[in-house]
C-alpha cells in the first residue's frame, strides 16, 4: 500500500439515499473527506447524520448511491477495510461484565496492527479504571472507552459519532486534543456532533447537513462569513410587546432579523450602525427595552440561519 | 496512582504492535467471563443438576416392593363371603385385603386406591379392574391365585423364588443417561441462545460488527466456551449417577466423552440458529420452547422412543436428543463401543455441521 497524497479523498459519497419505511433519513447526499483533514457533519436531531455516517462506516447498506471508503466500497474487500477504521458509534455498547482492560485486549485482538492497550488508556486518561469493570464506569468513562476501542486498531479514519456528548468539560477537552494529535499524523476523522464550539474548534471543513442532505459545506471561518454580518445583536424586548419584524429589516446594516427564544436577533454589518437606529425605533413604536446583548457570530448563528424556520418560511 | 504522563503526540508518533493475544482466544475468554460473572448463571447451571440428583435420591430410595391393595366388597346383609375372601387372601407376599362397601367401591377403582375389586358371589368370584393398568393386572394374578388356592387349588410345579436386583435393568438406570441429554440441550440451546439474542438487543453486535472481527469466531466462541462448562456439567451428573445411584458405566469412557461433546456440539449449533434472527429474548424464548418441545416428547427422556409409532421413527431417531440418548443408554448399559454408536455419532456430526453453517447464512449482526 502506497501512502495516500493529501489530495486523495479519503471518504466519497455520491447521491446517497436511504429510507426507513416511509421516513427518508437520507435524500441524496453528497461528501468529500481528504485525507488528513477532520470533516464535521453538523445537524438537528433527525437530520441524517447517524445514518449517514453508519452506511459509511459499513453497518447500514444504503438504497442507492455511492460510497468508497479508502478508496474501495464495502462489497470490495469489507475485513480489510475495516482493518484501518475506527469506529464509535453514537451509543456504544459494551460488555458490563468485562474490565476496561479486558475489553480493550479483546477489540485489540481483531487487529493485525495495534496500539498497546497500556496507551490507549493513557489516552483517554482511564489509567485508574483498567481493573473496573465496564458497568461501573459513569457515562463520560464509557464515552471515552468507546473512543479508545475506536483508535485501538491504529485506524488511518475515525469515525466519531457525537463523541463528547455526555462528558464534562475537562474530558471533552482532553478528547478534543486526542482528535487534533490524530490528525496531526496525517490521518483522517469524520465526525457528528451538535456542539458547535467543537464544531468549530476541531474542524477543518463542516458539512451542514438537514433533512437528509448538505444544505451548507466550508470551512468554519467561510461558513460564518456566508452570513454577512460581522455582528449579532440580540435585544430583548420588556412587557412582551409585540415587534414588528419587517421594520427591522428595513434598519441600516441589517442582514437578518429573527425572532429567537425569548428575543429577536439581528445579523448585523456594524454595530455603531445599526444600534442608535434601533433605539430610535424601539423608542417611536414605544416598545421598552429589557436588554441588549452583542456577540461574533459563530456557527450557532450559522445553523440557526439555515434550520430556522423563520428562515424558511420567509 | 497518577496517570502516566504520556502524551497523545508520543502515542501516536509509535509503531504499531502486534496484538497481544489471539481473537478467537479472546472471545472465548470473554464468553467464560461473562458467565463466571453472572453468579445467577453459575448457581442454575451448577446447583440445577445437583438438586435434580438430589430430588432423584429421594424418589428412587431403596425400598421393600411395592404392595398392591385388592378391595373386597362388602355385603352388609350377608358379611360371610367378603370374610372368607379376605381370609383367602391375606397372607399373601405383595398384597393386602381392605374391605369395601358398594357406594365406595367404584370411587376406590377409579382413584387408584384399591387396584382391583373382589366381588365375592355365590359360585365364585368377580374381578374388576381396569386391565390397561399394569398394577391392576398384577393385584388382579396374585388375588386370584390365591383365592383358588385357598379354595383348595393345588399348584402341579413346585417353585422356587430367587430375587435379584439386576443394576441396569431400573427405571433410574433408563433415566439418568436421558437426564444427562437433556441437560445437554438445555444448557446448550438456553444459555446460547439467550447471551447471543440478549448480545443483539443490547446492540453489543453492532459494535462488534464494526470491527474486523471474523463472524465464525465470533461464533465458535460460544461453542468453546459452552465445551469448558460441559466438562464440569457432565461429571457432576454422571459421578452423581453413577457412585449416588448405582447407574452402571459399562462402555468406554471416552466414547461417553465423545458422545456428550458431539451432543453439546449439536445443541450449541442449534442453540446459535434459534438465535440467528430474533431481535428480544423474549421472541428467542418462544422459539427454542419450539425447538426443544419435540425432543422432551419424542426422545426418549423419561420413556422409550420405540414407543412411539413405526410411521414416525425416521422423525423420532433423526431429532439430536434421540441420537444422543440412544447413544448415552446403548454406551452406559449396554457396554457400546465406538462402533455401536457410530451411526448416533453421524447424526450428531450432521446437526453441528448442519446448524452451524446455516447459522453463519442466515444470522443477522444488528
Amino acid at each position: 500500500m502506497t501512502p495516500a497524497s493529501p489530495r486523495d479523498a479519503a471518504l466519497l459519497v455520491r447521491e446517497l439515499r436511504k429510507s426507513f419505511g416511509p421516513t427518508v433519513a437520507v435524500a441524496g447526499l453528497d461528501l468529500e473527506v481528504r485525507t488528513g483533514e477532520c470533516f464535521g457533519l453538523l445537524g438537528p436531531n433527525g437530520a441524517g447524520k447517524t445514518t449517514t455516517i453508519e452506511i459509511c462506516e459499513g453497518l447500514t447498506a444504503p438504497d442507492a448511491g455511492e460510497v468508497r471508503v479508502l478508496g474501495r466500497t464495502w462489497t470490495d474487500d469489507p475485513d480489510g477495510l475495516r482493518q484501518r477504521l475506527g469506529i464509535a458509534l453514537q451509543e456504544t455498547q459494551l460488555s458490563e461484565k468485562l474490565t476496561v482492560q479486558e475489553t480493550l485486549t479483546l477489540f485489540q485482538s481483531f487487529y493485525h496492527r495495534a496500539r498497546p492497550v497500556e496507551d490507549v488508556v493513557a489516552l483517554v486518561a482511564l489509567g485508574e479504571k483498567r481493573g473496573a469493570r465496564v458497568g461501573t464506569l459513569s457515562g463520560g468513562q464509557k464515552q471515552r472507552l468507546a473512543v479508545a476501542c475506536a483508535l485501538v486498531g491504529d485506524p488511518e479514519l475515525l469515525f466519531l459519532d457525537e463523541p463528547t456528548t455526555g462528558l464534562d468539560p475537562q474530558s471533552r477537552r482532553q478528547l478534543w486534543d486526542l482528535v487534533e494529535q490524530f490528525k496531526a499524523t496525517g490521518r483522517t476523522v469524520l465526525l457528528t456532533t451538535h456542539y458547535m464550539d467543537e464544531a468549530e474548534r476541531l474542524c477543518d471543513r463542516i458539512a451542514i447537513v438537514d433533512h437528509g442532505r448538505v444544505i451548507a459545506l466550508g470551512t468554519p471561518r467561510e461558513l460564518i462569513a456566508s452570513l454577512g454580518a460581522e455582528h449579532i445583536l440580540h435585544f430583548v424586548p420588556g412587557d412582551d410587546v409585540p415587534v414588528d419584524m419587517a421594520s427591522l429589516s428595513g434598519l441600516s446594516g441589517v442582514r437578518l432579523a429573527r425572532q429567537v427564544d425569548g428575543g429577536v436577533e439581528l445579523a448585523v454589518r456594524a454595530v455603531h450602525e445599526t444600534v442608535p437606529e434601533l433605539l430610535a425605533h424601539l423608542e417611536r413604536a414605544r416598545i421598552p427595552l429589557a436588554e441588549l446583548r452583542t456577540h461574533s457570530p459563530t456557527l450557532e448563528d450559522v445553523f440557526v440561519s439555515l434550520t430556522g424556520r423563520q428562515l424558511r418560511d420567509g | 496512582m497518577a496517570e502516566s504522563p504520556i502524551t497523545a503526540k508520543e502515542v501516536f508518533a509509535r509503531p504499531p504492535v502486534a496484538p497481544r493475544s489471539g481473537s478467537l482466544v479472546q472471545l472465548t475468554l470473554t464468553r467464560l467471563r461473562e458467565v463466571i460473572r453472572e453468579p445467577e448463571a453459575v448457581f442454575w447451571t451448577f446447583v440445577f443438576p445437583l438438586l435434580l440428583a438430589a430430588g432423584l435420591a429421594v424418589a428412587f430410595r431403596a425400598r421393600p416392593p411395592e404392595v398392591r391393595v385388592v378391595g373386597v366388597l362388602q355385603d352388609a346383609a350377608d358379611p360371610e363371603p367378603a370374610a372368607s375372601a379376605i381370609a383367602g387372601l391375606a397372607g399373601t407376599e405383595g398384597l393386602v385385603p381392605l374391605p369395601v362397601d358398594s357406594a365406595s367401591a367404584a370411587t376406590a377403582l377409579a382413584t387408584g386406591k384399591i387396584d382391583v375389586l373382589v366381588i365375592p358371589g355365590e359360585y365364585g368370584v368377580q374381578y374388576r379392574y381396569d386391565p390397561t393398568r399394569p398394577e391392576a393386572r398384577i393385584a388382579r394374578l396374585l388375588a386370584d391365585g390365591a383365592l383358588q388356592r385357598s379354595a383348595g387349588r393345588i399348584d402341579p410345579l413346585g417353585v422356587e423364588d430367587v430375587r435379584v436386583a439386576e443394576r441396569g435393568a431400573r427405571y433410574i438406570d433408563f433415566f439418568m443417561p436421558g437426564l444427562l441429554g437433556m441437560n445437554l440441550m438445555g444448557s446448550g440451546i438456553w444459555a446460547i441462545g439467550f447471551s447471543i439474542v440478549s448480545a443483539r438487543s443490547k446492540k453489543l453486535l453492532k459494535r462488534l460488527v464494526a470491527t474486523p472481527m471474523s463472524r465464525a469466531q465470533f461464533l465458535l466462541s460460544f461453542l468453546l466456551s459452552r465445551l469448558v462448562f460441559l466438562v464440569l456439567e457432565v461429571v457432576v451428573l454422571v459421578g452423581v449417577a453413577h457412585y449416588g445411584f448405582g447407574v452402571p458405566l459399562r462402555g468406554p469412557l471416552a466414547v461417553l466423552a465423545l458422545i456428550t461433546l458431539l451432543g453439546a456440539l449439536a445443541f450449541c449449533g442449534l442453540g446459535v440458529l434459534i438465535a440467528a434472527r430474533p431481535q428480544t429474548t423474549e421472541g428467542a424464548s418462544g422459539l427454542m420452547n419450539l425447538a426443544m418441545l419435540p425432543m422432551w416428547v419424542f426422545s426418549g427422556v423419561f420413556f422409550a422412543s420405540s414407543r412411539f409409532p413405526a410411521a414416525i421413527q425416521p422423525f423420532v431417531q433423526a431429532l439430536p436428543l434421540t441420537a444422543v440418548n440412544d447413544a448415552l443408554r446403548a454406551n452406559m448399559l449396554e457396554g457400546a463401543g465406538l462402533g455401536a454408536v457410530a451411526g448416533e455419532l453421524a447424526i450428531l456430526v450432521a446437526w453441528a455441521a448442519g446448524t452451524f453453517l446455516l447459522a453463519l447464512r442466515l444470522f443477522r449482526w444488528r
